[in-house]
């Protein structure tokens, strides 16, 4: 097989897991497709989803951050404990909450760069000290329910009937706007995601309509991805980051502060991770001792890996977060309606991730033979 | 050990330096890379930096490049003292380098590559049309041969992948190109069509430094040879005057011996251009 469509295929493989997951679950309980468990679903992914994202960026400089889990733990009980038992501000206490996060995605980075210890190993250090330094926050109790009405209303607002069509609107014209600019253009450009972006939006707003309307975590969320889409694909920040992910020691020689780079990626991280983290708090109510739980992190790395964010660096989008906790949560409740066991859940997960990983190893390899005349595989 | 001056022959040797550095030191731990070398680059020449394995052609480029830092000695950028503490210092003097492992990011595509560290646009936000555009402006100036700027470097073959090395080292108008070992990966046409770059960089009026192992490609195409030596200089000649014995008896410290001895029976002193001592 030549190796640019091996290449190819690793990209194509998250969509097409997806669309066969969905077709399944439907085909086995026709209950899966409708308004209100697509909606759960959406509810579902949102935290996930957001630290997904977190990961994603910090697989793009070529790292790895096991403490996403526990920083949005952490971030989510200073929120939580500033709001309920010091009876700050909503909006006071989450901007407490993600500057946390972001002194912690500091401190790490600056071990990272400074000492030259593997961001695995200081993310790993971090995991434990930041989920001890959760029960330290939450106090005796070990957990703190939520009261004030804003933070509550973060996932538990949905958005009236007008309202939604009037979002799918605005990204169905933006986007129609966009393929007509691309397509006049002397040079074609990729229309591809627009098209898609134009479509799914009318459409997820009618099943959202068709349930409750669309969940204000949701609009949260894709404003998060489209935000974070908009810094790595259109400013030097993002450009940078993918360098330094791709090639360290080149992206130094072309004048990049790379330890600027990991320090800002790092702390960004950290506050996507604690925004995931006030996410989940707000659908639970609460924030407890497992609010740092490894279980995220693990599902929230699983999530950027299947979604095709690569765990050799440099290449992913903000996107894969998205894509690979739709297929991870579908996964989870798809099984949930059939009434399968976690055990099984567990199992499909772990099944899924190695399919995508290996996906991945073979692309990675697949790029590095360059094919030319020179160098033709073959026998 | 002092070298050979000579008559001034090209153009380029009535020229101010692009760039000059004397009496260039370095060391790592026990190791002294370099040691008192001198070398100069004139506008619209190309000079070739040779010697053997450790000689310490890569050290003196990334000294130049603002990789490392000399220990000793000094550098001057059109007749000015600069110091270069970082690659980005200079770059901003006009010092572009094409390192020997081409420091490519193979996730990004041949425009992200080419302006890499030196974006256009408005401070943070990009200008990926302008960027493109100019892409192609340096390709076609290159007279490279790119399918599409829009793909990873990843998939383009050695030469093309050189070859976007080489346009990048363009971007921001330098005054200084050089090009650690170009065509060591390369094959015969891939290598004609790099030393053809050269040669483009020259007709430009850059100064240019070229290091290579290959004798047959520094004498296609340099104005001057440098050998450096166990980390010092060993000899200078101009191309036109020497040839492959004495380059590689330079190269291979042989001089002091069978090489030298052939060149002081052949020729007088007074018209010696390219004289080697221990
Ligand atoms: N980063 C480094 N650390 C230690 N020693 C080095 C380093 N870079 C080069 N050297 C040593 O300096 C000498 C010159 O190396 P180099 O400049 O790479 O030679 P060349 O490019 O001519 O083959 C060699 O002995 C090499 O081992
Ligand atoms: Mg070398």
């Amino acid at each position: 097989m030549a190796p640019v469509s091996t290449a190819r295929l690793g990209r194509l493989a998250p969509p097409l897991a997806l669309v066969v997951i969905w077709l399944v679950m439907t085909l086995i309980n026709p209950r899966f497709l409708s308004a209100v468990n697509l909606t759960n679903l959406m509810l579902q992914i949102v935290a996930v989803g957001a630290v997904a994202v977190a990961v994603v960026l910090v697989l793009l400089i070529g790292e790895i951050d096991l403490s996403v889990g526990a920083v949005s733990g952490l971030g989510a009980g200073v929120t939580a404990v500033l709001s309920v038992k010091q009876d700050w501000p909503a909006v006071l206490a989450i901007i407490a909450g993600l500057l946390t996060g972001a002194l912690v995605g500091l401190l790490h980075a600056t071990i990272v760069t400074r000492v030259g210890v593997a961001s695995f190993v200081v993310t790993l250090a971090g995991l434990l000290t930041w989920q001890g330094a959760l029960q330290l926050v939450l106090g005796e109790t070990g957990t703190v329910n939520l009261d004030d009405p804003q933070l509550v209303a973060i996932a538990g607002t949905f958005l009236s009937p007008a309202l939604g069509w009037l979002i799918a609107a605005v990204i169905t014209a933006a986007a129609v706007a966009a393929v007509v600019v691309h397509l006049r253009a002397d040079r074609p450009r990729r229309v591809w995601p627009w098209v898609l972006a134009g479509t799914v939006a009318p459409v997820a707003v009618l099943v959202f309509n068709a349930d409750r309307g669309v969940p204000l975590a949701v609009v949260v969320f894709l404003l998060l991805l489209a935000g974070g889409d908009v810094v790595m694909r259109r400013t030097t920040l993002g450009r940078h980051a993918v360098a330094t992910g791709s090639n360290a020691s080149g992206a130094r020689r072309a004048g990049i502060a790379v330890d600027r780079i990991r320090m800002t990626v790092f702390a960004l991280a950290s506050v996507l991770a604690v925004t995931g983290g006030i996410l989940a708090a707000s659908r639970l109510l609460a924030v407890n001792q497992s609010s740092g739980s490894t279980d995220l992190m693990l599902t929230a790395v699983a999530a950027a890996a299947i979604g095709g964010a690569s765990l050799f660096g440099g290449r992913g989008t903000v996107w894969s977060a998205l894509l690979g906790a739709l297929v991870v949560g579908s996964l989870a409740n798809g099984l949930d309606l059939l009434g399968a066991s976690s055990a099984i859940r567990l199992i499909a997960t772990g099944v899924v991730l190695a399919l995508a990983v290996g996906l991945d190893t073979v692309a990675h390899r697949a790029e590095r033979q360059p094919f030319t005349e020179h160098s033709r595989p073959g026998r | 050990m002092s070298v050979a001056t000579h008559e001034s022959g090209s153009p380029a040797q009535t020229t101010e330096p692009v760039l000059e550095l004397t009496g260039i030191g370095k060391h790592f731990g026990a190791v002294q890379a370099l040691a008192g070398v001198d070398f100069r680059v004139h506008p619209g020449e190309v000079v070739a930096l040779v010697g053997d394995n450790g000689a310490g052609k890569s050290t003196l480029v990334k000294i130049m490049s603002g990789v490392y830092q000399a220990d000793s000695g000094r550098m001057r950028v059109e007749g000015r003292e600069v110091h270069v503490h970082s690659p980005s210092a200079a770059q901003s003097l006009g010092i572009a380098t094409v390192f020997q492992d081409l420091a490519l990011c193979d996730n990004l595509d041949v425009v992200g590559n080419l302006f890499l560290g030196s974006e256009l646009g408005s401070n943070a936000w990009m200008d990926e049309v302008a960027m493109e555009k100019e892409s192609w402006r340096l390709l076609r100036e290159l007279g490279a041969k790119i399918p599409t700027v829009r793909i990873p470097v990843a998939s383009l073959s050695g030469g093309q992948r050189q070859t976007v090395a080489i346009a990048r080292s363009l971007v921001g108008s330098p005054k200084v190109v050089m090009l650690d070992e170009p065509t060591a990966a390369l094959g015969v046409a891939q290598t004609a069509e790099v030393l053809n770059l050269v040669e483009r960089l020259r007709e430009q009026n850059l100064g240019v430094v070229l290091i290579s192992h290959n004798m047959a490609d520094v004498q296609a195409v340099a104005d001057r040879i440098v050998v450096l030596r166990l980390g010092r200089n060993e000899a200078e000649f101009r191309t036109v005057d020497v040839t492959t014995e004495q380059l590689v008896a330079a190269i291979t410290g042989a001089s002091d011996n069978v090489v030298a001895e052939r060149h002081a029976r052949r020729v007088p002193p007074a018209t010696e251009t390219g004289e080697v001592e221990a």
